[in-house]
């Protein structure tokens, strides 16, 4: 069984909500760590529903409405989705108010939803949507768990189609922690030139990304999802090595068949050695790309990659604020994107064009 | 494709004993988990009771057997704890012979420290200990449980409100039926915290004399902690390992309400669907299920609308119902998993549990639970229901084998 992806849509430090990417759109942020760039919401979320969300939920909810209008779906067969920390305000609101009000007299409202699954059962109650429901949270491969029981349940004849997404919310607290977590690059930089940095810390981001997955051929899908794979703190790159040969094996392509790598490089010198080292050894005919200086680095910002290789695939065309190398752009059928978060969960993603 | 998942090691910790040997002792002595708070700081203290696994962290350390202290949250101790037990139960030597995950299920993570980080960090943001802070995600337990059992196929963590380890529960099952790993072990891990005792407070859904499920004049739940956890295995699995089994999970149905954040629909409508899915999967008929393993958290709204559910399934044949949270509370994203090994050692003792602090049936229903401990009783199938925010419902069945 083919699974493709039939609607797309995107909140991020970018203008996506149209679904394009265009070089002479871009933004450059001149914050410490960068924005989703929000629509007007009530456009999209009934005013009294508006008032009690977040602003991820916010995100969440949009970005599926943007993904279902784009697919010309009004419902799903099931909604799976995925965060890394959750509704981030909303805990905080409520953290908050227990040591302000010392546990007395506290407003109920950001504790019910703080909940990881607030924006999949926001969406449910939209939609009115009873089927299967699932929220995945694990750190950097969030995501790619949600997709793995999308692509699960489609098989399972459980789904014909699948609204699939995530979200994560970045927050001025949360960057000071993870500042002195030192995740962040201490010095300023140009993120649109993250790729160049040499120094330890990336530069975060957040974003919301939704994808109507179905198993029916249609000449307006956007890709084919061929294979995904997630691998747990490889021993050494000769490990990921053999897992990429592996994982293209098993999918009967040869490596010059990838026609354009999709890299998770975040500026960090502590963790973009092995794509470095991919580009220039198994890889070194593909155009090389990146994207996390569009959006930031954050635990599921692999959705934000595929949506940028649906539109990639569909459309043809490489923006050039993605592009790493010069290779000749041929015609682009296999796209993989290859992703790692702090070395520890690693996934691999391979689309095709339909 | 496995067509079949077998239930092959269990392991509990919870405010009743931190094995299944205590545990079994305190259900068949009906004596409840139910107590005052004595180890979480909260203003609460002796105000609002609560289950909780009467251990200091260094206590648990020890159970768990690991040393430094620093590393890890309360939930992830508790986490593994219970997995720890399910893999010597299992019997299980060489982890790596066979393709294994662990797929866990948490609701607020490392909360148990990051609350007290968030206490001097709320007064000066470069105040609080990083190493409280940064095992604050959900992710964070379950590879923990994975480091220690030495397993690195496939790890995920679910977080469906007070349904994550039964959602993990099925995702294990399905990953295995899917021929996408040989063995997974399954369930969830939840520590109490001020952030959750508060949140279900700011509700006014604690009930401030402990819980009563299905009760006339029950009045809230009863926030509890601890984790639970099962190995399960494929036909392909067991026939290399050679394991017992204990029970075979035949089925699973999850649904949304999809009607409100917090409330359940009037009808109770996405509890009848998960349960109705799930029977439907196990492919047995409603007759065969001798048990259900009730949600049944005390809270109106629940006990109520599950009630209704049921009785919509069953018609007039309601098999015996219990919930077994008047004696370990609500463990939130735990209770799935704990409930889950309950069920298959109610269908292997041949027990059914007494819904404790009973005393009158809810007038809107047509059934009251059961409130002996039922012995000698051939269990053939159980159903067990968790139910969680958001209108996440999943109901598993766990059969004789």
């Amino acid at each position: 069984m083919k699974i493709f992806i039939k609607g797309i849509g995107s909140i991020s430090p970018q203008n996506t909500i149209q679904n394009t990417l265009i070089d002479a759109d871009i933004i450059q942020h001149h914050t410490e760590y960068l924005k989703c760039i929000e629509p007007v919401y009530k456009n999209y979320i009934n005013p009294v529903s508006l008032r009690r969300m977040s602003r991820i939920v916010k995100m969440g909810v949009t970005a599926a409405q943007l993904c279902l209008k784009d697919a010309n779906l009004t419902n799903t067969d099931a909604i799976i989705t995925a965060t890394g920390l959750g509704c981030i305000e909303d805990t905080e609101n409520f953290l908050n108010s227990i040591i302000a009000n010392e546990e007395k007299l506290l407003n109920p409202t950001p504790f019910i939803q703080s909940t990881h699954n607030t924006v999949g059962s926001q969406i449910a109650i939209i939609l009115k949507c009873n089927n299967y429901n699932a929220t995945h949270v694990h750190k950097g491969s969030s995501f790619e768990s949600a997709l793995m029981d999308a692509l699960l349940l489609m098989k399972e004849n459980e789904a014909n189609n699948v609204l699939l997404g995530s979200s994560d919310e970045m927050t001025p607290n949360l960057f000071k922690i993870t500042q002195r977590l030192n995740l962040w690059k201490k010095e300023p930089i140009n993120h649109l030139k993250l790729s160049e940095c040499k120094t330890k810390g990336s530069i975060a981001g957040e974003g919301a990304a939704f994808f109507a997955l179905t198993n029916e051929a249609n000449t307006s899908n956007y890709a084919v999802i061929n294979a995904l794979d997630v691998f747990y703190k490889p021993a050494t790159n000769d490990a990921i090595d053999q897992r990429i040969s592996l994982f293209l094996a098993n999918n009967q392509l040869k490596t010059d068949e990838i026609d354009l790598v999709v890299y998770g490089i975040n500026g960090d010198v502590k963790s973009d050695g092995i794509y470095n080292h991919l580009m220039e050894s198994v890889f070194n005919k593909s155009t090389s790309t990146y994207y996390k200086h569009l959006c930031g680095e954050y635990h599921t910002s692999t959705s934000f990659a595929m949506w940028l290789s649906s539109i990639i695939l569909k459309n043809q065309v490489v923006p050039n604020i993605i592009k790493l190398n010069n290779q000749p752009i041929k015609p682009i059928n296999n796209i993989l994107i290859y992703n790692h978060y702090l070395n520890k969960n690693h996934s691999l993603i391979l689309l095709s064009k339909c | 494709m496995s067509s079949r998942v077998f239930v092959t090691g269990l392991g509990i910790i919870s405010s009743i004993g931190c094995n299944i040997k205590e545990v079994m002792e305190a259900i068949y002595a009906k004596k409840s988990g139910i107590s005052e708070i004595t180890i979480l700081e909260t203003n609460y203290k002796g105000k609002i009771p609560v289950c909780e696994v009467k251990k200091l962290n260094k206590e648990l350390a020890e159970l768990a057997g690991v040393s430094n202290l620093n590393k890890y949250t309360r939930t992830a101790l508790l986490g593994i704890i219970a997995a720890k037990q399910a893999v010597a139960y299992a019997g299980i030597d060489n982890i790596k012979e066979l393709r294994t995950g662990v797929i866990s299920a948490t609701s607020v993570g490392g909360m148990d420290r990051s609350e007290n980080f968030y206490q001097s960090f709320y007064k000066d943001q470069n105040k609080g200990r990083l190493r409280d802070v940064v095992n604050h995600d959900c992710s964070d337990s379950t590879e923990k449980i994975a480091d220690i059992l030495g397993i690195s196929e496939y790890i995920t963590t679910i977080s469906t409100a007070c349904s994550s380890s039964a959602n993990a529960i099925m995702l294990g099952a399905r990953l295995i039926k899917n021929n996408f790993l040989d063995r997974v072990i399954v369930g969830g891990t939840d520590a109490l915290t001020r952030f959750t005792l508060n949140g279900f407070n700011s509700l006014m859904i604690l009930d401030a004399t402990g819980c009563k499920p299905f009760d006339n004049k029950r009045n809230g739940l009863t926030i509890g902690e601890g984790a639970g956890f099962l190995v399960i295995e494929s036909e392909k699995s067991l026939k290399i390992s050679g394991k017992k089994v204990l029970a075979e999970l035949t089925g699973y149905g999850n649904a949304c309400d999809a009607f409100h954040q917090t409330a359940s629909s009037p009808e109770g409508y996405g509890a009848y669907l998960a349960m109705k899915k799930a029977i439907e999967v196990s492919g047995k008929h409603i007759t065969e299920i001798d048990y259900i393993n009730a949600h049944g958290t005390g809270t109106a709204n629940n006990d109520l609308t599950e009630g209704k559910a049921i009785e919509k399934i069953f018609n007039n044949s309601i098999p015996e119902v219990s919930s077994t949270k008047a004696y370990t509370g609500h463990t939130l994203a735990a209770s799935g998993g704990i409930e889950a090994v309950l069920s298959v050692l109610a269908i292997k003792e041949k027990i059914i549990y007494p819904n404790l602090r009973f005393t009158e049936q809810i007038n809107e229903l047509s059934f009251s639970p059961t409130i002996e401990l039922l012995q000698n009783k051939e269990v053939r199938n159980v159903l067990s229901n968790s139910f969680g925010f958001g209108g996440n419902n999943t109901s598993l069945v766990f059969s004789k084998y």
